[in-house]
């Protein structure tokens, strides 16, 4: 037989265009660029982890997004998970708070506390947080087009309590360029929304150190159809913008690289995502090092949360969801990464449900306590496949940071739609592909069973629920001092006015609990509203 | 008709999930038919106002974060005052099963959760349209 004709050789190309091969060899490590970016765990440039002794030290976060109804049914379900044993909290906000909007606002019909916590005031953050030790459990707000008023309020909230902002840990996500490709909660239009991210890493710098005012999500764009390489390059390319704004400002590198994190995907390929994370963290901390001049090692770290798998999930025969939850937790492990969540089987369907909520945390649990994914640093280190994909890896993502550049730069890119566009053709490339049958999904185009027997509970909504939250936020606009938020509000307009760091004005505005509506109103008055390049 | 049949694909309220959109425009457009996509929060208004500007055959609508019935009660209100019930209303997403007896008294004949498939709709399209 002539060895095209047999299948086995047949080239076999992985998501992100990289042909793989059927056996590898110390050669290939050699022909790929050799080892120099291997090192050390916790030494530069960090190819191997950013600490020395990851997992043997502490295991990864676990921090399941949760969120959803009032503050006072999410403080309910985040005590039921701290209990279970999560370490961290990771709040999923309901749309009207996402996109800045009051819960009695026309547009927010239907939509309050149906995907995540309903907030208004700061007065629902004190309810949220209610009973959890901030310095003791780490929250994530997963909040972009409002972060910077979300973070005032937490900030708020913090300094409220008697925690010492200068040792207060927390991440927003914060990361409005990504929002513009997937996920879509913008409010307002590129360029003030990027000088409002340059607002908070600013003021977190000064006041808030330790707290990390960036989360960079790659993982939505890879949700919208990017490939592995261009989700780390697209992400890569925006931290890079956020990045320039703060030093534009005058900061030094090293007073703020290092509280910027990254949130990353990890459904696919188990090898390929694998080596995209190590890939990753090397090509960052050359990154930091030679383009920025950073010096602190801690600049140089791509920290992350590497978690979700949204996209690999499928309705048809949910409870392969879990099976495949553990294997995109194996990922997330293998990867080194900081924190980990993972999307609940039950989420083609539903908001989860408590008990799919516990399926996810036990299953983060099993391999910390089970599988010994905590022994050893970077067990994968030294596999010929995995050396070589790693540098191949780095070598896709440079090209295609590479290309944004010449194209004119992430920016430009994301406020035009091209990127939008781009990933949005591979998305229907990848949904042509599961139906000729070319890229196999098992219960979806192979193994299929014709009457689904798992029942999915779904979460139920109540909308007097949503209209017991309308009542609250009148009674507080009734009973708080409303010239004092008057005052507030006009000095927002015209901090945001005078181009000033409005993250003063939005902290003081959120202490005389003026509404999350309220302040957007004020900031829109000024900045504007996005308006969506249509590309599809 | 002697022309293509034009379809109006929207994504109404705050979900800002447009992968699934942005595929089935493809796939509709590939198919022959005029698309016209309308970007994300459209409200009832400006997806009927839409509608009646584009002569749409087709008032195709993708909800993804569980709002569906709420927003398709609010947009038959407005497509019926347009004169738009005659169209061919049609809805995909994440939408429960038990949803659909009512979304289908709410007008929306053609419900396709996530998981169909896209020759599915086009077919639907070309057998439904008068």
């Amino acid at each position: 037989m002539n060895p095209r004709d047999d299948p086995a050789l047949r080239p076999l190309i992985n998501e992100s265009g990289i042909e793989i091969k059927p056996v590898y060899t110390a050669a290939d490590v050699a022909a790929s660029g050799g080892t120099a970016m291997i090192g050390l765990p916790g030494e530069y440039p960090f190819t191997r982890g950013i600490h020395p002794l990851m997992f043997r030290k502490r295991p990864w976060t676990m921090r399941q997004y949760t969120g959803f109804g009032s503050a006072r049914d999410t403080n309910r379900r985040f005590h039921y998970l701290i209990a279970n044993g999560q370490t961290g909290l990771n709040v999923a906000f309901d749309l009207p708070t996402q996109t800045g909007l009051d819960s009695d606002d026309p547009l927010s019909e239907g939509e309050v506390g149906r995907v995540g916590m309903a907030v208004d005031t700061l007065r629902d953050f004190e309810i949220a947080f209610e009973g959890v030790d901030l310095d003791a459990i780490t929250v994530s707000l997963t909040i972009n087009g409002a972060a910077a008023i979300l973070i005032a309020m937490y900030l708020a909230l913090a300094e409220m309590r008697g925690y010492d902002l200068k040792r207060l840990r927390g991440t927003a996500q914060n990361d409005i360029l990504k929002e513009f490709i997937g996920r879509g909660t913008w409010v307002f239009p590129v360029e003030p929304s990027l000088k409002l991210v340059g607002d908070t890493i600013e003021y977190c710098a000064k006041e808030a150190p330790k707290y990390t005012p960036v989360s960079v999500c790659g993982y939505h764009i890879r949700e919208s159809g990017a490939t592995p390489a261009q989700e780390i390059a697209y992400a890569f390319c925006i931290a890079r913008a956020y990045a320039d704004e703060a030093i534009r400002r005058g900061l030094a590198v090293d007073e703020f690289a290092g509280r910027l994190s990254y949130n990353f995907n990890i459904f696919g390929n188990i090898f390929e995502q694998v080596a995209k994370f190590r890939a990753a963290r090397g090509l960052w901390a050359t990154i930091m090092k030679e383009r920025y001049g950073a010096r602190d090692p801690a600049s140089m770290l791509m920290r992350m949360i590497a978690g979700g798998g949204g996209s690999g999930l499928t309705r048809e025969q949910p409870e392969l969801n879990i099976v495949r939850g553990a294997y995109y937790g194996l990922i997330s492990a293998l990867a080194g990464a900081q924190t980990m969540a993972l999307c609940c089987f039950d989420e083609a369907y539903t908001i989860p449900t408590e008990y799919a909520q516990r399926i996810s945390l036990r299953t983060m649990q099993l391999l910390i306590e089970e599988m010994g994914l905590c022994d050893t640093v970077d067990p994968l280190a030294g596999s010929y496949y995995v050396e070589t994909l790693t540098n191949q890896m780095r070598d896709k993502i440079e090209a295609i940071m590479a290309d944004v550049d010449a194209r004119g730069g992430i920016v430009k890119l994301v406020a035009e739609g091209s990127i939008q566009a781009e990933v949005s053709a591979q998305a229907y490339a990848h949904e042509k592909a599961l139906e000729d049958g070319t890229l196999r999904k098992v219960g979806v185009n192979c193994y299929r069973i014709e009457e689904e027997t798992a029942k999915v509970e779904c979460h139920p909504y109540r909308e007097e629920d949503a209209r017991a939250q309308v009542a609250a936020l009148r009674r507080m606009r009734a009973e708080r001092d409303n010239a004092g938020v008057q005052r507030a509000l006009e000095r927002v307009h015209r901090d945001a006015k005078a181009g000033v760091n409005v993250m003063p004005a939005l902290i003081d505005a959120v202490k005389a609990y003026a509404s999350v509506g309220e302040l957007t109103r004020e900031m829109v008055a000024v900045y504007g509203r996005y308006r969506e390049p249509i590309r599809f | 008709m002697n022309r293509p049949i034009r379809i109006v694909v929207a994504k109404p309220g705050l979900d800002g999930h447009d992968r699934g959109a942005k595929v089935v425009a493809r796939a509709l457009k590939d198919a022959g038919f005029e698309v016209i996509y309308t970007g994300l929060r459209q409200t009832p208004e400006s997806i009927t106002r839409i509608a009646l500007d584009e002569d749409a055959d087709v008032i195709a609508v993708s909800s993804m974060a569980g709002s569906h019935l709420p927003l398709c009660a609010q947009l038959k209100a407005r497509l019926e005052e347009a004169g738009l019930g005659d169209k061919l209303w049609i809805i995909g997403g994440n939408l429960p099963e038990q949803d659909a007896p009512r979304l289908r008294e709410l007008g929306f004949k053609g419900i396709f959760p996530t998981g169909s498939r896209l020759p599915d709709i086009v077919n639907y399209i070309r057998e439904n349209v008068q």
